[in-house]
C-alpha cells in the first residue's frame, strides 16, 4: 500500500499510456473488420481467402511482430505504433470472422425486405444489416477488446512500456507488489473497456434492451469462439 | 426508420470519435519524440533512453533531472532493452543519450580490443566511439559484470578465480541474462581465455534477485551479478577473480548524440559523473533491490543531495 | 528483406537444428509444454463444461469469468507464479492452464448448449436417463464444438509459450529472447516461422478432428460455415440472441 502511494505518479503514467495504446487497435481493426467481413460473406473464394489469411494472421506470435514491424513498415524501434499496428492486426483478425458471421446472421428474408422497400445496397447494408448484427459485433468486440489490453503488456519487452513495465520492473527486483499492481491495474483497464463497449452498446441497440440477456448471450456465444490471449 | 437514421447518426459519431482518438494516440506521454509523423521533439530537448535493468534506469533518470535542473529539457524512456537494442535506438534517434559501462560499450563497437585499465578503457572507447556519437567524461564510479559462485562451492572446490573453473569436474551452468552467451566476457570469452565450457542459463533479470536466488539453490554454479550488486555482500558470494582480464573496466559513461551535446549538456553532465562513485551506485542499488524505491524516486533524491 | 533470406538461411543451416540448444530440440520442448498445458485444461474444463452446459447451473458466473480470465495478462501471470514459486515447468505450466481453460470450457458449455433441446427431450423420453442423454446424445452432438474449444486453446496455448519463455525455459520462445537482446533477426524471425508453422499444422489437425467427429446431418459444427440468404432467419436469430430461451 505504501508502495502504491509513494509511486502514484509513476502508476498513472503507465496506465494512461497502456489506455492510450489500446484504444487504436481495438476501434481500427473493428472498422476494418467492417467492409472485408461483408466481403467474405459475398463470394466463396474471398471468404475461403479472408478467413484463412485471418487465421494465418492470428498465429503469429506478438513478440516477433512487435520486433519485425519497424523493417515492415519503416517506423523507429522504439515508436508506440510498431505495438498498435501489430494489435490492429489481431484485432483485425479475431474480429473478421465474428464480423463475417454477425452479418451472415441477418435472415435473407430481412435484406430482401430491404431491398424491396428501396434500400440500395449500402444502405442497406448500413441501415439494416448492421444494426441488426449489433449485438454479435458488440460481442466481438468486447472479446477483442479485453484481448487487446492484455496484450499491450507484451509491448514492454520491447521497450514499448505500459502497466507492463511493472511484471519486468517486478521480476528484475524479486518485487511482488509491483506485478501484482501490474496485473490489478491491466486488468481494471479491460473492465473499464468492457463495461463501456456494454454501455455503449445498449445505447445504439435500444431493442436489445428489451430482451433479457440477449447481450449477454452473444457474448457467451463469442467467447466460445475465440482464443484471444497468447 | 427514425430510429435507424439515429442508428446511424451515434454510429458516425462513434467512428468519428473512433478516429480523433486514434490521431490522440501519437501524443502518447511516455513517447516522447519517437513518433514518425514529424512531430519532432522541440530542438535541445534531449531524450535518455536507459537498458532494461535498475541502475541504468536511476542513472537515466539522474542525467534527466540534472539537466532539467540546469535548463535542459529532457524525457527518458526507460527499460529498452539490453545494448543492441538501445544503440539502435540511439543511431535511429528514439534516444539521444544513455548511461554506459566504458568496457562493456567498447567491446561492443570493437571485439577485438583489450586494454587494461580504466584510463586505457576510455581512451580505446573514445577513439572506438562511431561518428556522431561521442561519451563524455566517464565517472570514477565502476559496474562490472562479474562471476560469482556461493561460499560453499568455493570452499568445498577451492576455487576463487577463473582460472581454478578449468579443474572442475562437474558441468557449469551460469545463471545470467541472455545475450551472455554471446558477449566476449560471457560463455565464449570463458570458453577462449579460460578454456572453460559453461552453459547459460538465461535469467532475464540482470543478475538480480531471481540470479541470486538460482545460484543459492543450486539451479547454477555461477551467476553474473554486476559488481555494485549489495547481494554480494549480504548472500556472502564470492566473487571469482579475473587474472587474464577477460572483463574490462566498466566506469560508468555518458553516451550521446553528438549534435544534442551542447556545451550546457555536457557541463552538466560531466558535473554529475564525477559524483558518481561506486559507493554512489551501490547505495542507489541498494535503494531499488533492497528499499523497493520506483527509478525516478532514487534519482531525484539523489540529484537533490548532490545539490544540482 | 534481407532479414528474412537470413531467416531462411537460419531455418535451414543443419547446425541450428541439432544439439541440446538446436531447433529440433527446442521444438520438442515446446510440444511437450503444449500438450501437457492442454491436457490438463481438458481434464479441468472439459467435465466443468459439460456440467453447466447440462444443468444450466453456474452459467452467469463462468461466462463473465472466463471473460475475466481472457483479461489476465500472460506475462504478468508467469511473472508472478515464478517469483511465488521459483523456477522450473511448474510456474508457467499453471499460468498457461489458466489461460487455457476458458476456451475450452466455453467451447464445452456452449456445446452442450447448441444441442437442441427437443432432441434431449426425445432421448429422454425413450428411455434414456440424464446420464445415458449426456453421454450418448448430447456429448456427440456437442463434440464438434467441444473440439473447436480446444482447437482455439491450440493456438492460443503454442503462441503463448513462447512469452513465456521470459524465464529460463525451453521451448521456441528461446529463440525469441535470446535473438532480442543482441537483435538477431534471423535467429528471431526464423524462429516465429517454426512457431508459426508449429501453430498452423496443429490447427489444421484438429480442424480435421473437427470434422471427423462432426455426427452426419448435424449442423452445430458447421455454424462458422453459415452462409449468407437463403437460410431460414428464425432459426439464426435464437441462435445468435436467445439461445436460454
Amino acid at each position: 500500500m505504501t508502495w502504491l502511494a509513494g509511486n502514484w505518479p509513476q502508476l498513472v503514467d503507465y496506465g494512461l499510456a497502456h489506455v492510450l495504446l489500446s484504444i487504436p487497435p481495438i476501434i481500427v481493426g473493428f472498422l476494418l473488420s467492417l467492409p472485408f467481413g461483408w466481403l467474405a460473406n459475398r463470394y466463396r473464394v474471398s471468404r475461403g481467402v479472408l478467413l484463412t489469411l485471418g487465421g494465418i494472421l492470428y498465429a503469429i506470435p506478438s513478440l516477433p511482430l512487435f520486433v519485425l514491424l519497424p523493417s515492415l513498415i519503416g517506423t523507429k524501434i522504439l515508436d508506440p505504433l510498431n505495438v498498435e499496428v501489430a494489435l490492429t492486426i489481431y484485432a483485425f483478425a479475431l474480429m473478421l470472422r465474428t464480423t463475417a458471421d454477425g452479418l451472415a446472421s441477418v435472415g435473407g428474408d430481412v435484406k430482401l425486405s430491404a431491398t424491396a422497400v428501396g434500400y440500395g445496397a449500402f444502405r442497406r447494408f448500413v441501415g439494416v444489416e448492421l444494426p441488426l448484427a449489433g449485438p454479435v459485433l458488440l460481442a466481438g468486440i468486447r472479446v477483442v477488446s479485453v484481448s487487446t489490453v492484455s496484450l499491450v503488456t507484451i509491448g514492454s519487452v520491447i521497450g514499448v512500456n505500459s502497466l507492463g513495465f511493472f511484471f519486468l520492473d517486478g521480476y528484475q527486483r524479486s518485487f511482488f507488489t509491483e506485478v501484482w499492481v501490474g496485473i490489478g491495474g491491466t486488468l481494471l483497464i479491460a473492465l473499464v473497456f468492457d463495461a463501456l463497449l456494454v454501455l455503449a452498446g445498449r445505447a445504439l441497440m435500444p431493442w436489445t434492451r428489451t430482451r433479457r440477456g440477449a447481450l449477454t448471450a452473444a457474448y457467451g456465444r463469442a467467447q466460445s469462439r475465440w482464443a484471444v490471449l497468447r | 426508420m427514425a430510429r435507424t437514421r439515429g442508428m446511424i447518426a451515434a454510429a458516425g459519431t462513434l467512428a468519428l470519435a473512433a478516429l480523433a482518438l486514434t490521431a490522440c494516440s501519437s501524443g502518447n506521454p511516455l513517447a516522447t519524440g519517437g513518433s514518425t509523423s514529424g512531430a519532432k521533439a522541440p530542438a535541445g530537448s534531449i531524450t535518455v533512453g536507459s537498458a532494461a535493468f535498475p541502475e541504468s534506469e536511476i542513472l537515466a533518470y539522474i542525467y534527466a533531472d540534472a539537466l532539467t535542473d540546469a535548463g535542459v529539457k529532457a524525457t527518458v524512456k526507460p527499460n529498452i532493452g539490453q545494448r543492441d537494442v538501445y544503440i539502435a535506438a540511439l543511431k535511429d534517434g528514439s534516444i539521444d543519450l544513455v548511461p554506459e559501462y566504458t568496457g562493456n560499450l567498447l567491446q561492443y563497437f570493437d571485439q577485438s580490443q583489450n586494454p587494461q585499465g580504466a584510463d586505457a578503457v576510455y581512451a580505446a572507447l573514445q577513439k572506438a566511439t562511431p561518428a556522431g556519437f561521442e561519451v563524455l567524461d566517464q565517472a570514477p564510479g565502476s559496474d562490472a559484470d562479474s562471476y560469482n559462485v556461493t561460499k560453499k562451492f568455493s570452499e568445498d572446490n577451492h576455487i576463487t578465480s577463473l582460472s581454478d573453473l578449468a579443474g572442475y569436474k562437474g558441468s557449469l551452468k551460469v545463471g545470467a541474462n541472455s545475450e551472455f552467451g554471446t558477449r566476449p566476457y560471457g560463455i565464449p570469452g570463458l570458453k577462449s581465455d579460460y578454456g572453460v565450457t559453461a552453459t547459460l542459463v538465461a535469467i532475464a533479470d540482470s543478475g538480480g534477485p531471481n540470479t541470486q536466488k538460482a545460484l543459492q539453490d543450486g539451479t547454477v554454479q555461477l551467476a553474473d551479478i554486476y559488481s555494485t550488486d549489495p547481494s554480494i555482500k549480504a548472500d556472502g558470494f564470492v566473487t571469482l577473480s579475473d587474472p587474464k582480464n577477460m572483463i574490462l573496466a566498466q566506469n560508468v559513461v555518458p553516451l550521446i548524440n553528438s549534435s544534442k551535446a551542447s556545451a550546457k549538456v555536457k557541463d552538466t553532465l560531466n558535473k554529475v559523473s564525477t559524483k558518481i562513485t561506486t559507493d554512489a551506485l551501490i547505495d542507489i542499488n541498494t535503494k531499488s533491490a533492497v528499499d523497493k524505491e520506483s527509478a525516478d524516486a532514487i534519482a531525484s533524491a539523489w540529484v537533490k543531495a548532490n545539490g544540482f | 528483406m534481407n532479414s528474412y533470406t537470413a531467416a531462411f538461411a537460419w531455418l535451414f543451416s543443419g547446425k541450428n537444428w541439432a544439439g541440446p540448444t538446436g531447433i529440433g530440440q527446442r521444438l520438442v520442448e515446446h510440444l511437450g509444454y503444449s500438450a501437457l498445458t492442454l491436457l490438463i485444461a481438458i481434464v479441468i474444463a472439459v467435465p466443468l463444461g459439460l456440467y453447466i452446459g447440462h444443468t444450466g447451473r453456474g452459467r452467469a458466473v463462468v461466462v463473465p469469468f472466463t471473460g475475466a480470465l481472457r483479461a489476465l495478462p500472460t506475462l504478468g501471470l508467469v511473472i508472478l507464479l515464478a517469483l511465488w514459486l521459483g523456477f522450473g515447468l511448474t510456474p508457467p505450466l499453471i499460468a498457461l492452464v489458466i489461460l487455457a481453460i476458458p476456451p475450452v470450457l466455453a467451447g464445452a458449455y456452449s456445446g452442450i448448449e447448441s444441442v437442441d433441446r427437443e432432441t434431449v427431450d426425445a432421448a429422454r423420453s425413450i428411455g434414456f436417463t440424464g446420464w445415458g442423454a449426456l453421454w450418448q446424445v448430447e456429448v456427440p452432438l456437442a463434440l464438434p464444438l467441444i473440439v473447436g474449444g480446444v482447437r482455439s486453446a491450440v493456438l492460443q496455448v503454442v503462441a503463448t509459450w513462447t512469452v513465456a519463455a521470459y524465464l529460463p525455459l525451453g521451448g521456441l520462445g528461446r529463440f525469441l529472447y535470446d535473438g532480442l537482446p543482441v537483435r538477431d533477426y534471423a535467429e528471431m524471425l526464423g524462429g516465429s516461422i517454426v512457431v508459426i508453422a508449429l501453430a498452423l499444422a496443429l490447427d489444421g489437425a484438429f480442424a480435421l478432428v473437427q470434422r471427423a467427429v462432426t455426427p452426419r446431418g448435424v449442423v452445430a459444427g458447421r455454424v462458422s460455415d453459415i452462409r449468407t440468404s437463403t437460410q431460414s432467419p428464425d432459426r439464426k436469430e435464437r441462435t445468435w440472441l436467445a439461445p436460454e430461451a
